[in-house]
């Protein structure tokens, strides 16, 4: 069974105080593809990452993981089929050595030790980070703290990978460094962010919420350079696409 | 603007955290000693070091010998170890500062000078204190305090505590960072023809709290999806070997010796008999 395939419909929610984050969202993504989510602040994007799962549960509406519908039996599931890395990576290294917090993942699927020293050493080995390894979280780098954060996830082998912001508090190196990481994963990937360059770089394709609902989708050639749709979402054009000499 | 004393105090201290960190990553004879060894020998020499009658002195100087073993062969920093034990004192001094005033009968006397029961007492609540806090400090510090948290879980700790004390020991420094950005927000912005009002120190501690509120949930959130159900699994390499075996029957009879005799007078009367 393949659980690449991430499909939601028509998905609603609403915050305990009332506040109506997602008011029907649909998309489906296939096999391999790469889709950032972009809007202006409050648009949405993190409370629709934390349905993908199954963090949130949906007011009404559904999130399908391959052919499994996310429920809250089925959360188990999808969490190892979906590795969500989240915005800061100091809510998500809280173990005091990097090895701790990248076995965290296999060691909660209950894998054998040497499973999980091995996918340790893959993961840190993907992230460029293998010599972190005996190293407390808080003494990294935001960079290396950041490649840290991925490899946690990558170490419990998701087939879908969803990112909330991935390129902030990075300098220019650490964000380029995380870009190239990004466009080699062969996971199929789901990106929200407001660095437009990298997803020009990164994703073919991009959904534009705003107020909780989809209000574009397509690809992300036509949509980003689409200046009145960018800026009537809280948007802009991203240089990289105003003009057509080459900028890599 | 150069922040006011107080911000580099603080910030002082928690880099000073950080330290303690590397040293539990040095690798030395004691370091490489498994974590319940040491934890059962500090317990066992704390508990030995408050066992003593109040007036007790000499007989708690040999008790020494074993933060002093952990500083030396751990080679820990003692002007640093020594700091720490300072910042800790005042507590020490608070329980004891009374007994001077309290017990004035004469307990002892020394070339001429009578000594008051209080001072007795004082001097060996300091005693005490300053052997208690140095080898709690040692054992820190030759262990790492991952690795003692998960030796004391080891022992029987409550699984949760370990968890605890692990994850409060990790936020320290993120809850620090938070609150020092704050409080220099607060002097940035505050004249310094005025002291901010306790008021603005009730709010910024709210405020601190509901950040740590918003991140202990987003930190929830981030164990959840890495597959979290309410235990934490920590592959660690438990070695029991003959080293640790020495380590502790040798402190644990050395503490039993040293609590039964006191080794302080017998080296006295062995030398003053030669």
């Amino acid at each position: 069974m393949s659980h690449h395939i991430v499909a939601v419909r028509d998905l609603c929610f609403a915050y305990p105080d009332g506040t109506q984050a997602l008011k029907g969202i649909s998309f489906e993504i296939r096999h391999g593809g790469a889709v950032a989510l972009i809007g202006a602040n409050g648009a949405g994007k993190s409370t629709l990452l934390l349905h993908l799962n199954g963090y949130l549960t949906p007011s009404s509406g559904e999130v399908r993981i391959g052919e499994t519908p996310l429920t809250r039996q089925t959360a188990a599931l999808a969490r190892r089929a979906v590795g969500m890395v989240f915005q800061d990576p100091d809510d998500q290294l809280f173990m005091p050595t990097v090895f701790d917090d990248v076995a965290f993942g296999p060691l909660n699927l209950g894998l054998a030790r040497e499973e999980v020293e091995r996918r340790v050493g893959r993961a840190l080995d993907r992230v460029g980070m293998p010599h972190l390894r005996n190293r407390p979280p808080y003494k990294l780098s935001a960079g290396e703290k950041r490649a840290v954060a991925i490899a946690t996830v990558l170490s419990m082998e998701p087939d879908i990978l969803v990112m909330d912001e991935p390129s902030t508090h990075l300098d220019p190196r650490g964000r380029r460094r995380v870009i190239e990481l990004l466009k080699s994963f062969e996971h199929t990937k789901i990106i929200a962010t407001h660095d437009l360059e990298l997803v020009v770089e990164v994703c073919p394709r991009v959904i534009v919420l705003d107020g909780g609902r989809a209000v574009a989708e397509g690809a992300t050639s036509e949509i980003l350079d689409d200046e009145p749709l960018m800026l009537a979402h809280g948007l802009e054009r991203p240089h990289i696409l105003r003009h057509q000499h080459p900028h890599i | 603007m150069t922040p006011p004393g107080g911000t580099r105090m603080a910030l002082g201290d928690y880099v000073e955290i950080g330290r303690m960190d590397e040293l539990g990553r040095l690798d030395t004879p004691v370091h490489r000693l498994d974590a319940r060894s040491k934890a059962i020998a500090t317990v066992a020499f704390i508990v030995v070091v408050m066992s003593y009658h109040r007036y007790e002195i000499s007989a708690l100087l040999p008790l020494s010998l074993y933060p002093l073993v952990l500083i030396t062969i751990g080679g820990l920093p003692p002007g640093y170890l020594f700091k720490k034990v300072i910042i800790a004192a005042p507590f020490a001094l608070l329980v004891g500062v009374f007994n001077p005033l309290l017990d004035r009968q004469t307990q002892a006397s020394i070339w001429g000078y009578s000594i008051s029961g209080g001072w007795l007492s004082f001097g060996s609540i300091m005693i005490r204190f300053v052997l208690t806090v140095t080898a709690a400090l040692a054992l820190v510090g030759c262990t790492g305090i991952h690795r003692l948290c998960a030796g004391l879980e080891r022992l029987g700790l409550p699984r949760v505590l370990a968890v605890q004390l692990l994850l409060l020991y990790r936020y320290i420094f993120v809850i620090a960072e938070d609150g020092l950005r704050m409080l220099r927000s607060v002097h940035m912005r505050s004249t310094g023809t005025r002291s901010p009002g306790l008021r603005t120190y009730a709010s910024l501690i709210g405020h601190l709290l509901l950040r740590s509120l918003g991140r202990a949930h987003r930190i929830y959130q981030a164990m959840i999806a890495r597959g979290f159900d309410g235990e934490i699994r920590v592959l660690r390499p438990g070695r029991w070997g003959w080293s640790e075996v020495v380590f502790t029957t040798g402190w644990l009879a050395f503490f039993a010796v040293a609590r039964a005799w006191n080794l302080a007078e017998a080296l006295g009367r062995l030398l003053t008999r030669t």
